[in-house]
């Protein structure tokens, strides 16, 4: 690692106060599974560290009981889980994925919201868009077995990491942010956004701002769940994941659906046309399929990653049966 | 690969003005951290991205814990912090303070084996032995809040613990023999 200062601040105002005002010079510090492991190998070098693990607000979880659910950036995966019980299916399905025990009991919900593509030419050092000596793009003409099928056609090309992401917006939570301005929230399905360049981060975040937690509107009669397509069981992310929330009428046919994917795009890979399809229809394994196809239809795989397209349709399928039971 | 160097640190005092700013504060080369290991209270200077597999290793010479992937994948480095196993290679020492670790030393008691030691030695649960601190550690955390877990729940509190002579199989045999035990 190279040198850098250190402060550990006990309020998110003192905490945005340290941060700059470009990305690079000065990284936050919470769970620090990604961190560590980025600053080891040099992927990033930050000039400061800013240690939020001793801002207590940010800890809490809030569960009033019209269904809603306040979750403070800070949480970590496992008490997520012990927490949320069997209210939010979409979200536990998709926490308890995340693996392992113990990286469960250190890395935070913020974490897992803003942890760095697991692309692996970004991790070896080629930038969020590689390119190689001659500025050729390395993962078009590379190895891209685990990287985009969807919203590819920029330079990014990698997957969004986030387990939480898709069955956050699924759920349509907010991101709430705070920065030197005060708070504002965001919807979950406009947070993320793919870079243009090596020095732009994946989410809307701007340099001074924290993530402090997500608000998820009031779930009572929203049936979800997350499934998840993976090579192991365990100390993997997925290949490709989907997040489904459905509204069912008195007679189970669709009054509202949403569908979210996971792994499949740079940003979390919001199915609109999969949803509407949905509308109107009693869920069956040919309706879930069917959904499954359409959230896919504008799927463009890579030289080597045409196999996920066929996980990702099941996963959207097995996602809606789970979720309308 | 991680070569810790020597870095500034910058200490936050408790009272400061919430309008904090860089410049306003100390800088410092490390910082004294006060936590409990194995019912023991240590101090130590340490730099605060320093591992707390590093500090554990060279600062007070508890080599039990050991070092597999530095990458949270394989677990050998697992501790038990505040009740929870977690990977030392990844937490920062900064975020120890007053913490309450436990290590494959603080197993025994008095001489006399943990039972899930007692019981890894008499199923033949470990091999080459890279992983036996990490798996015992695991083990110790999943018994501690569940006595008698199933096979599956055992399974998966090891499931960031990696065997690569893949002897799994007698660990999980061991796990519920100590369980049964207890």
């Amino acid at each position: 690692m190279q040198k850098f200062e250190y402060a550990s601040p006990t309020t998110k105002e003192q905490a945005v106060a340290l941060l700059g005002k470009s990305w690079g010079e000065t990284e936050v510090l919470a769970g620090g599974t990604d961190l560590l492991s980025l600053m080891k190998d040099f992927i990033v070098t930050p000039k400061r560290v800013v240690n939020i693990k001793g801002i207590a607000e940010l800890s809490l979880i809030r569960m009033p009981r019209n269904g809603s659910a306040n979750i403070g950036a800070l949480v970590t995966i496992e008490q997520l889980i012990d927490t949320l019980g069997r209210g939010f299916p979409a979200i536990t399905d998709a926490a308890k994925g995340i693996t392992s025990p113990q990286i469960r009991n250190m890395g935070t919900v913020g974490g897992d919201l803003l942890q760095r593509p697991r692309c692996w030419y970004y991790r070896a050092g080629f930038g969020l868009l590689p390119k190689g000596e001659n500025g050729e793009p390395l993962v078009a003409n590379g190895d891209n077995r685990y990287h985009a099928i969807l919203g590819n056609d920029g330079e990014a090309k990698f997957v969004n990491p986030s387990s939480l992401a898709p069955a956050l917006i699924a759920l349509n939570a907010k991101i709430k942010i705070f920065g030197p301005a005060g708070g504002r929230e965001v919807a979950a399905d406009k947070f993320f956004v793919a870079p243009r360049s090596d020095s732009d981060r994946e989410y809307t975040l701007e340099p001074n701002e924290i993530v402090m937690g997500i608000s998820i509107p009031p779930t009572l009669g929203v049936r979800s769940a997350t499934y998840e397509v993976r090579q192991k069981e365990a100390l993997d992310w997925p290949l490709a994941a989907a997040s489904v929330a459905l509204t069912l009428d008195a007679a189970k046919k669709v009054k509202a659906a949403r569908i979210a994917l996971g792994h499949v795009a740079p940003t979390p890979w919001l199915a609109e046309a999969a949803a509407e399809y949905l509308t109107g229809k009693t869920i069956n394994e040919d309706v879930a399929a069917e959904a499954g196809k359409i959230a896919l239809a504008g799927a463009k795989p890579l030289s080597r990653n045409a196999y996920k397209v066929q996980l990702a349709r099941v996963a959207v399928k097995r996602a809606i049966l789970q979720a309308a039971g | 690969m991680c070569i810790v160097s020597v870095i500034s640190v910058i200490s936050v005092a408790k009272n400061v003005c919430p309008n904090l700013v860089w410049s306003d504060l100390e800088a410092k080369k490390s910082m004294k951290l006060n936590f409990r290991v194995n019912g023991v209270e240590r101090e130590i200077d340490a730099p605060p991205m320093k591992r707390l597999l590093d500090a554990l290793r060279e600062d007070l010479r508890l080599t039990g814990t050991k070092e597999g992937c530095g990458e949270g994948e394989c677990g050998a480095c697992s501790v038990i912090v505040d009740g929870e196993a977690l990977n030392s290679c990844l937490a920062p020492v900064c975020q120890m303070q007053n913490a309450n670790i436990i290590t494959v030393e603080g197993l025994a008691r008095d001489g006399k084996l943990d039972p899930l030691q007692q019981a890894f030695l008499e199923c033949g649960a470990a091999q080459c032995g890279i992983c036996t601190p990490g798996m015992l550690i695991a083990a110790r955390a999943l018994l501690d809040a569940n006595r008698r877990p199933s096979r599956d729940e055992i399974k998966e509190a090891i499931a960031g613990n990696l065997c690569r002579c893949t002897g799994y199989v007698k660990i999980i045999d061991a796990i519920e023999q100590a369980a049964s035990a207890a």
